[in-house]
């Protein structure tokens, strides 16, 4: 999956702008020779790094290199068009009475069409959020990421999407929980309109209002 | 439920060593749960009718078709064959998928064996999570699943006010309990101090609140009541069975509540006839990927009072010598988590304890009914099976 990292551009250069740790490497230990166990009858043949690295185990590499272009759909489509334009959009139900976000085409409850598109807030309440030291692909990260799930007003009640907080002054957990909590009001904060693509990261995050 | 189905038992079950990485490939380590399973019930592979193979991402192993990869061994050669794949729900899929093609009266005889090799994805196979995200709204954001865990159990803990000193606790019994599992990876004596202690990955996520990245494989053979009762004295009945997908909209729902495990659960009770699951079941091997996901989904499976779990576990409910022993074998955490192979190690567990062959592991209340629960596909399915003697 190392090309992954390539190929999906967006992650890899959110993660490059945060800083890394330089990897800890555990001291190499004498690994021992490589034996099949069995204990109550159970049987495997468990390596250790030291096996890998030190070349005790013959192995086959290949790192694949994918593109995909992916049709971002009716709704989203419309969706990614508003955030171009600074605004949040959601879609409404009018036999399940619910507004949500993000939009989608049909309505999997009632499974008939939307029937109205809705301008949201760019704001909302934090449902939840985590404070996260690894990324994406298990590196280190020192200047944490603050995913959260956000209810965006004017949506149902426990409808949220998934996006980062941003621009607090804390790094660590108990600086960072201190600046926000469950229930947190938070608005958006926009790129620039020029530099806009109409893209999720058009927001670069919510903080706190 | 339909009155043409037939009963099915479980009446093999085997295992191979859990591992952070192990030397076999997964047809070796296939072959190792598959045969073992079979042995134990006295069969050979020419006296199965049909194979059920479970096995999570491709992704992890880069081989695209795993299932049918892996099909030799799972002893599939010139066999009916089915792969049962909804993510971390395989495990307990792949016996509902085997239980359905024999209670049918397609096939008398079925074995159901679960495998992963996590070990070959490069740095991590987390990285292979990346591509469960929406492509175009939730990926731009660099997402993990470490994300998904840690905003779950944020909600779980901010709605019912609790604690992760609680949560820790669910890390100290199931690594406690996998002292006793021959199969177990990381089992350890720990306080849940050291729980804390160790760093957080995901606040409110610690690192020993996540079960390990793993190789193994796990099998069972089913049979019809017939040939059930010729093969082995002590059967395993499958009573109930049940799974139910919520939303992939992950973020439009409860998460402080699982409803797609209680509707998962209410179906396998309804089959198995229970009423009062909290009587009527004795020994429970829910889904432990994560500490708190244990106490969630007792809660989901109606086992516990909403956000109650952690109470009950913290005055000794869900030990070993509790009233509802509960992931008796170490789970996940202790035993470790070969993501398909884990869910139906939870089904082998319940057949030794059913039967009373356990060893140390042997729960204390002489139990004569059990629950089994994974989790998974897109954060959203609950798969439930329930087996009793």
């Amino acid at each position: 999956m190392a090309r992954e990292r390539r190929s999906a551009r967006r992650p890899a250069a959110k993660v490059s702008r945060l800083r890394k740790k330089t990897a800890k490497v555990p001291p190499q230990q004498a690994p021992g020779p490589i034996e099949p166990v069995v204990r109550d009858g159970l049987r495997g043949t468990p390596l250790r790094d030291a096996h890998v690295q030190g070349g005790m185990v013959s192995l086959e590499r290949w790192e694949p290199k994918l593109e995909y272009r992916w049709d971002t759909g009716v709704a989203i489509g419309r969706f990614l068009e508003g955030l171009r334009e600074g605004k949040i959009l959601g879609v409404r139900c009018d036999r399940c009475h619910r507004t949500v976000t993000p939009p989608r085409a049909f309505c999997e409850w009632c499974f008939k069409p939307m029937d109205a598109w809705v301008e949201l807030a760019d704001a909302g309440t934090i449902n939840t959020f985590s404070i996260c030291f690894i990324t994406w692909d298990m590196q280190p990260l020192e200047v944490p990421q603050i995913p959260a799930v956000i209810e965006i007003d004017g949506t149902s009640p426990r409808v949220g999407f998934l996006h980062l907080i941003g621009a607090l002054r804390a790094h660590t957990v108990d600086g960072i929980r201190k600046e926000i909590r469950v229930g947190q009001r938070v608005r958006a904060v926009w790129k620039p309109a020029a530099e806009r693509t109409g893209a999720i990261t058009d927001i670069l995050h919510f903080t706190p209002a | 439920m339909a009155r043409s189905m037939r009963r099915v038992a479980v009446v093999g079950a085997g295992l191979s060593l859990f591992m952070r990485r192990a030397l076999e490939t997964g047809k070796e380590l296939s072959y190792y749960a598959a045969s073992q399973a079979l042995q134990s019930a006295g069969l050979r592979r020419q006296d199965v009718q049909a194979v059920v193979m479970a096995s999570g991402p491709d992704a992890f192993d880069g081989v695209h078709m795993k299932g049918e990869y892996l099909s030799d061994g799972a002893g599939g050669w010139r066999k009916p064959y089915l792969r049962a794949y909804v993510g971390g729900g395989s495990g307990v899929f792949s016996i509902i998928s085997g239980w359905s093609l024999v209670a049918s009266g397609l096939f008398d005889v079925v074995l159901v064996v679960a495998e992963e090799k996590m070990s070959p994805t490069q740095p991590h196979p987390q990285a292979a999570f990346i591509s469960i995200f929406d492509h175009t709204i939730e990926r731009p954001l660099g997402p993990n699943l470490l994300w998904i865990f840690a905003l779950e159990q944020n909600r779980y803990m901010h709605a019912y006010g609790i604690r992760n000193e609680e949560i820790a606790l669910v890390s100290v019994k199931n690594k406690r309990n996998a002292l006793d599992h021959p199969a177990a990876q990381i089992a350890a004596e720990l306080t849940p101090e050291q729980v804390l202690a160790s760093e957080v990955v995901a606040w409110p996520v610690h690192r020993l609140m996540v079960s390990p990245v793993s190789d193994g494989a796990a099998a069972i053979v089913l049979a019809a009541e017939e040939v059930a009762k010729r093969i082995t004295a002590q059967p395993v009945w499958v009573e109930g069975v049940g799974w139910a997908l919520d939303t992939s909209y992950w973020g439009n729902r409860d998460l402080a509540y699982p409803r797609y495990v209680e509707d998962a659960a209410r179906m396998a009770y309804k089959m198995a006839g229970i009423t009062e699951p909290r009587r009527q079941i004795h020994v429970a091997e829910p889904y432990d990927p994560f500490a708190y996901k244990e106490l969630h989904h007792l809660e989901g499976l109606l086992l516990a009072d909403r956000g109650k779990a952690p109470e009950d576990l913290a005055r000794g409910r869900f030990n070993r010598d509790g009233e509802l022993p509960s992931c008796p074998s170490g789970g996940l955490l202790g035993v470790g988590n070969p993501i398909a192979a884990a869910g139906l190690m939870k089904i082998c567990e319940l057949f030794w304890q059913l039967r009373g062959e356990a060893g140390k592991r042997q729960v204390h209340n002489n139990p004569k009914r059990g629950l089994a629960q994974a989790w998974g596909d897109l954060m959203q399915i609950g798969t439930v099976v329930v087996v009793g003697v």
